[in-house]
Parts: C-alpha cells; structure tokens; sequence
C-alpha cells in the first residue's frame, strides 16, 4: 500500500493495534541511559519470564522510550493493573520473577517509585506525551497514538499560509536556546524565493548535561518526523536533513527505523496521503564538533564541508543549503508541532507566560536528588523544579546555583529560585534559556572551578575561524587557571573582564559571542569566589605603564 | 543597478547596491584594518578587524561582508573599535611565535604593520609559546605554522583563483592549522600544482619562497587581483 495512504487506514492500522494489546503491559525502558544499565536483559529476562510462566496471551512486554525519572533506572513500568500503574525503579535482570508476581498481584518486594512524587505530578507531558508509553521502534504504536494524523489534516483541510499562521498563534519559539518565534521562521522561509527549499532539523545537542534531544529521538522518532513533514508542507520544503551527533548511535538507529517504517507506509516520500506533497528525510550524523550545533556550521557540515560558521546575514532562511532557502529547527521544537496541530495555536498559547509558551523540556542533573528529564510549562519557578520536583541537594546540602544554557548560559544563585522559567526572565540574570540542560550545583561547588570548565569546553570546541574565540579563549582560560592557582592578582581579574567584553562583541558566531557568559555570571554573582582567590598587587611597579 | 547613499564616518558616501561597506570606504579613501580581507577572493569575515558600528544594529558588523544600504551610518573608527582592534591583535601575537627579528617578511608582513599601527608596542597576554613546525618539503615554497594567522587567504586563493583546492584546514580552536591534501608533506602534494598563488596571498611570513631570508619576502598582491580582474570582469589593463 506504499504511497496510497488514506486517513482511513491510519484509523485501520490503529485499531489493528488496539486488538493486539495485552491485558498487561510491562514498560521497558530502552533509552540510552538504562541501556546503559541493562535494560536490553532486564527485557529479554522478562519476556522470557513471561513465557516461561505462559502468560504470552495476557502480558506485553515492550520496549519503550525514556520515562524520565532517569535517576532511578533502569525503569519497568506495569499497566492494567486494577489500582494504577506501578513504576520499579532501579530493576536488575534478576528481578523479572518478583515483576511477574507483581503481575499477579502477588507479593514481589520490589522498589517502586510514587506516581505522586512532584518529579511526575508537577509535569506537563506535551512533546514527551509518548515518552515512555509507546515502542519507538514500531510505527503502528505511533498510529495508535494518534500519530501521522495532525499531517493527514493539515494536507488535506488547510493552506501552507494558515500552517504558519497557526504555528505563529501559538506563540511557539526556537527551543535551540535563543528563542527565536518559530512562526516568524517558518514564514521568512515560506516566503523566500527559491527553486528549491529544504528543511534541517537539529539534533547535534551538546551542551554538558543535557540529553531531552536524544531522549526525544530516542523514544518518539515519528513525532519529529511528523513535525518536520508539516514544516516542509508550510514552507515548500521537498527534502528535509536530520542532524544527528554520532555520539547518538541508539537514536540514529531508530531513526533510521522510523524513516525506513515511513516510508513503507507511503508517510514520506511522494504523493503522501495522495496529494502532491513530497517529503523525504535523510539523516546526516556529525563528527563531533560542538559548533556544528550552530546553525551556518550545521549546514556546511550537511553539504560536506568543514563545520566552520559564516556571518549572518544572509540567515539560512534567505540562504540556506545550497543556497537555498532552509528552515532550521531543534530538536524540541519540531516535536511541539504536532500537538499544536492536533489541540490548537489557542490551546497551547494558553500554557506558559506572556512571552514564552508552551512547555519545555529540561534535564535536570548535578547535586539534585532526583535526577531526569522533566517537561514543564513555561512560568514554573526555578525552585519549584530544584527544590520540589528536584528534591533539592544531595545529602542535606544546600543549593548554591543553577546552571542554564550550558556554555552559553550561566550560573543564577540561589536567592533568585524565585525566578519564573521563560526566555525573558533567565537572560535577564545573565544565563539562557538555552535547549534545557539544568545542572544543580550544591555550597561544596567552587564557581570559579565552574567557570574554568566552561571555559576549557568552550576553547576546546571553538572551530578557531575567528580570532577573538579562538585565541581568546585560550587565555580568558589560563587566566582562569592563574586565579585558581592563587597567582593572580586584581589586574588579571580586569583582563578577563576584558577579554570577555571582546569574545562577546567581536566573536562570529553564537559559541563565542556567549563563551564569556559562565564566567560574567559567575564575576557577577560570586565575585568574592574570586577575589578570595587573589594575591595583592606586587609593589615597585611601574604604575605609568598601566600594565 | 541602484546605487545606494549611506554616511560612513559622518562622510556621504554613493556605492553601488551590492558592495561591501568595506569596498565603499575604500573607494571613499578611508581604510578600515583588515587582515583575512584579500582583493579578489571571497570573504570570509574570520579575523574581525574590520568590524564597524552601524545606526540601529546593537552587533558589531564585519565590514567586508556587510553591504551597503540605503540611508546607513556606519562608524568605522571609534576608541571601542580600536581598543578591540588592539585586543584581537595582541590575542594574534601571543597565540604563534611571532618572531619579526628573524622572520623572512619582516618590514612586508602585514600583522607586524597593523601592530605597530596600533601602537602595540607589548603584548599583556601570555606568549603560548606553541610547538609548531616547518613544512620545507615542497622544493619552491615553505611553510612556517608558527607564523601562521590562520586567515585561511592560502586556503580561499587555492580553491578560488587556482582551482587546485590542496590547502585546507585541519584540526579545531587554537589547534588549527593549514594543511595539504590530506594533511600530508607539501612537497608529497598530488594536487599541488606550484602556482605560488597561496605564497602571494599570505600576510605574515608563514608562506615563504625557499631560499629567502630575513626581510626578503616581498610579495605582489596586484597579480592575485589582475588575474580575478581578467578572469571574472574581462578587465586586464591595469593602469600604473
């Protein structure tokens, strides 16, 4: 039935699903990290449990994505249960027996996580609705789920103009870090004269402690793909790349599944759901270059070329690929497409705060308690995440800061939890949204160590194009070094303010214009870190020089 | 073609739509510092020194890949500019070993130029003394990475101008470094056909004639230029 798809067979091919479904159903997470922990024998032990005991007929044992409470992984989710759902935490292959009782309503004495617990209830699930429930390597799941309908309709009840349009009622913006308003994106592009147009969708996240991109194409590859499809409708897109780090070999294999499965059912390529619309998807895997997240380097990269960036403008949406017009997009933010589409612009304009809408994904790490992915909606309070949802720091410590944005961000102290979750509100304190990395840092945290980490990460990555990035921050980091080292004094403290004013002002591209932020945010918030580490002036110095 | 008034520097200056602001300062005789900048090969916007402050845009623009707009005011010389200038030049000397003393292009290089300048008559960064090498394989040329800028004018005339596309870059940040074919001896170079246009086109003396010494490495830019000119504008006479 390739490329004869009907919205009719969609409803066919989920109900088919629908009666293949178990009375029970034992949730597996296969995500990178409880793969990491066994979760392909934790499955294997329970299917064959399930077997062995011959309840094949009543119990399904599936592969799912991430659930999110990755710090209590490897994770089992039952359902069909009479009460509710039971979450075991921190399963070993070893323990399918007691989950089988379980099954049975039996005594199993396992550890089980509490549905209650803030880290789940304090949660809006709209990009991660399937996260954890459907099996990412199977289409019909992703059908059952409601998948493939929000392209059915939007190919054959409204206008490419009207797609933008709702996309850019909606409020919905860039989920890259910068936030940029998509539906502004997608009408430039839309716009833009070409013969050709194409769209990439971002998935090079790098940032240190973030992982809600991998996760989400991880654990629900169609719901990008779908979103991508809608985008290409809306901007005139035939072709659309997929960048995917290679560090992500578990998401670009089901990637790759989920395009090969598309395709098979005519929901990629020509003539998709019998109108003229053509889409293909291929998957391009970087190599390893943080840069490459940025969006000019992105696209040499794609056409095979030295990740470097080039000055903008013109933006990717005037001239992009090949010159051509080219919409680029995150990760997260082609995975809101769908829901928009399916509740409506108003719906979702109605989650978040004036300015930023909708929900965002974080992965909340470091010195927290619990640790995972979260999906929040904007507006929610830093310390509602850190110190409700997060459990607040290990051990009785206590919070010092929050990391956002990664190298790009910054660290905001504790006195300001109380700050609101939106674009507007972190790039006042001097950090970024960025794409959700949230890493917790408790009072044993050195800010000045912190700082220096950013700084290597960032000398490190720099594609050393332009001079101000690569070479200054190769010192903004030895004199990070010398403060550390005690052998600084407050002159070297006014270079690095220095230093930081010029990578900020004169770099390229958006990996050196904000390299200096960890280290301005931390000057700005815990400037005493720093000057404890001083030495006096030396004396006799040749005061006239300046220098 | 329109043409298109703007004010650089407080001075009204016509250019037709299409031109760099830094071609349209140029022609009005003021100089903006460049040092990736190479007449007739495109722009890369890599070392930052020619970037200019524009009415109504908070970003610092480079000059020689921004066009010229109607009704733009554009400050090419401001004590913030030239501080950063400054900065990025002294960032530049300290990251390679920057030798004039016994450099063949001292007194012709044109960092050692824009140093002096601007009145750089120290540098307060640490000297990183790298250990880089020198590639002598190739019988007419040599390259000397410890002078090497990385303004990649090698790389742009290479695949450009001659077409042979055997330099490159290798490596990433402060690890960079220019390269052939596929990081290998010149001298072993498949692609190399021994134009000489990439030792032309280097500011510092990093690119160098085999056999010369301190101060000899004077270069003809115009020829670089003549060639583009006669190619891509049918334009061969030159007048003195």
């Amino acid at each position: 039935m390739e490329g004869t798809m009907q919205g009719d067979d969609l409803a066919a091919i989920a109900e088919k699903h629908q009666g293949s479904r178990r009375k029970y159903c034992l949730r597996t997470c296969m995500s990178a990290g409880c793969m990491s922990s066994r979760a392909d024998a934790i499955k294997k032990g329970l299917d064959a449990e399930v077997k062995a005991q011959g309840l094949e007929g009543e119990v399904e044992v599936r592969r799912v994505g991430c659930m999110g409470f990755c710090g209590l992984g490897p994770l089992v989710g039952l359902d069909g249960m009479k009460e509710r759902e039971i979450l075991f935490e921190h399963v070993t292959p070893e323990d399918a027996p007691a989950i089988i009782r379980a099954v049975q309503a039996k005594d199993h004495g396992l550890q089980v996580a509490d549905p209650d617990h803030p880290f789940f209830s304090k949660q809006m699930r709209v990009v991660r609705a399937n996260g954890g429930i459907i099996d990412p390597e199977r289409i019909e799941d992703y059908v059952a789920a409601n998948g493939y309908r929000a392209l059915y309709h939007v190919l054959t009840d409204i206008r490419p103009a009207e797609v933008v349009e709702e996309i850019t009622r909606s409020g919905l913006r860039g989920r890259g870090g910068a936030g940029f308003p998509t539906g502004l994106k997608w009408g430039t592009v839309a716009k833009s004269p070409g013969a050709r147009k194409f769209v990439v969708c971002n998935g090079d996240e790098g940032d240190p402690g973030a992982y809600m991109d991998r996760s989400i194409l991880e654990s629900d590859p169609h719901l990008v793909l779908e979103g991508m499809a809608i985008a290409a409708y809306a901007v005139g897109a035939d072709q659309g790349f997929l960048y995917v780090r290679a560090e992500y070999p578990l998401a670009i294999s089901r990637l790759q599944t989920a395009i090969r499965q598309a395709k098979q059912l005519g929901l990629l390529g020509g003539g998709i759901f019998e109108t003229p619309f053509t889409f293909n998807v291929d998957i391009r895997i970087g190599a390893g270059a943080f840069v490459c997240g940025e969006e000019t380097a992105l696209m040499a990269s794609v056409e095979g070329r030295r990740g470097t960036p080039r000055p903008r403008p013109p933006f990717p949406a005037e001239r992009g690929l090949w010159g051509c017009p080219t919409l680029i997009n995150n990760v997260e933010t082609f995975a809101n497409i769908v829901p928009i589409i399916n509740r409506g612009a108003a719906w979702y304009a109605g989650i978040g705060t004036e300015r930023s809408k909708g929900t965002k994904v974080f992965a909340l790490t470091g010195k927290v308690q619990n640790n995972g992915l979260i999906e929040v909606p904007m507006g929610i309070t830093l310390r509602q995440i850190v110190e409700e949802m997060g459990g607040g720091a290990i051990g009785g410590a206590k919070v010092k800061a929050v990391q956002t944005g990664g190298p790009s961000g910054g660290c905001i102290p504790a006195e300001y939890l109380d700050t609101s979750v939106d674009y507007e509100s972190l790039t006042k304190l001097g950090s970024i949204m960025g794409s959700g990395g949230m890493v917790v840092m408790d009072d044993s945290t050195n800010m000045v160590e912190i700082a220096r980490f950013y700084m290597d990460f960032c000398r490190d990555e720099s594609c050393g194009k332009c001079i101000p990035c690569r070479a200054g921050t190769v010192q903004m980091f030895e004199l990070l070094e010398k403060i550390l080292s005690r052998k600084a004094t407050a002159r070297d403290i006014a270079m690095l303010e220095e230093l930081c004013d010029l990578v900020k002002h004169t770099s390229l591209c958006g990996l050196g214009q904000t390299a200096p932020n960890p280290v301005l945010s931390t000057l700005r918030f815990f400037r005493n870190e720093y000057t404890e580490l001083l030495q006096p002036e030396p004396a006799g110095e040749c005061a006239a020089s300046g220098q | 073609m329109a043409a298109k008034t703007l004010k650089i520097d407080g001075r009204q200056v016509s250019a037709a739509e299409d031109t760099t602001v830094l071609d349209a300062a140029a022609e009005a005789g003021i100089r903006i510092p460049t040092l990736c900048h190479l007449e007739g090969v495109y722009d890369a916007g890599a070392c930052r020194l020619c970037l200019v402050e524009v009415a109504g845009t908070a970003k610092l623009l480079p000059a020689c890949t921004t066009l010229v707009a109607e009704g733009m005011e554009v400050v090419t010389q401001s004590d913030r500019l030239r501080r950063y200038r400054r900065m990025t030049l002294e960032l530049l000397l300290a990251e390679r070993n920057h030798v004039c003393a016994v450099c063949v292009a001292n007194g012709h290089c044109e960092l050692q130029s824009l140093a002096s300048e601007h009145g750089i008559d120290h540098v307060r960064y640490d000297y990183r003394f790298p250990r880089w090498g020198v590639d002598a394989t190739h019988p007419r040329f040599g390259l000397d990475h410890n002078r090497c800028i990385l303004c990649t004018r090698c790389v742009r005339v290479c695949w450009h101008i001659e077409g042979a596309g055997t330099k490159n870059v290798a490596g990433r940040g402060a690890k960079s470094f220019i390269i052939d074919d596929l990081n290998q001896p010149w001298g072993d170079s498949e692609s190399c056909t021994s134009c000489g246009k990439c030792v032309l086109a280097c500011p510092t003396g990093a690119l160098f004639d085999r056999g010369s010494t301190v101060g000899e490495m004077e270069r003809d830019r115009t020829k670089l230029e003549f060639i583009v000119n006669a190619r891509e504008k049918k334009q061969w006479i030159v007048s003195e």
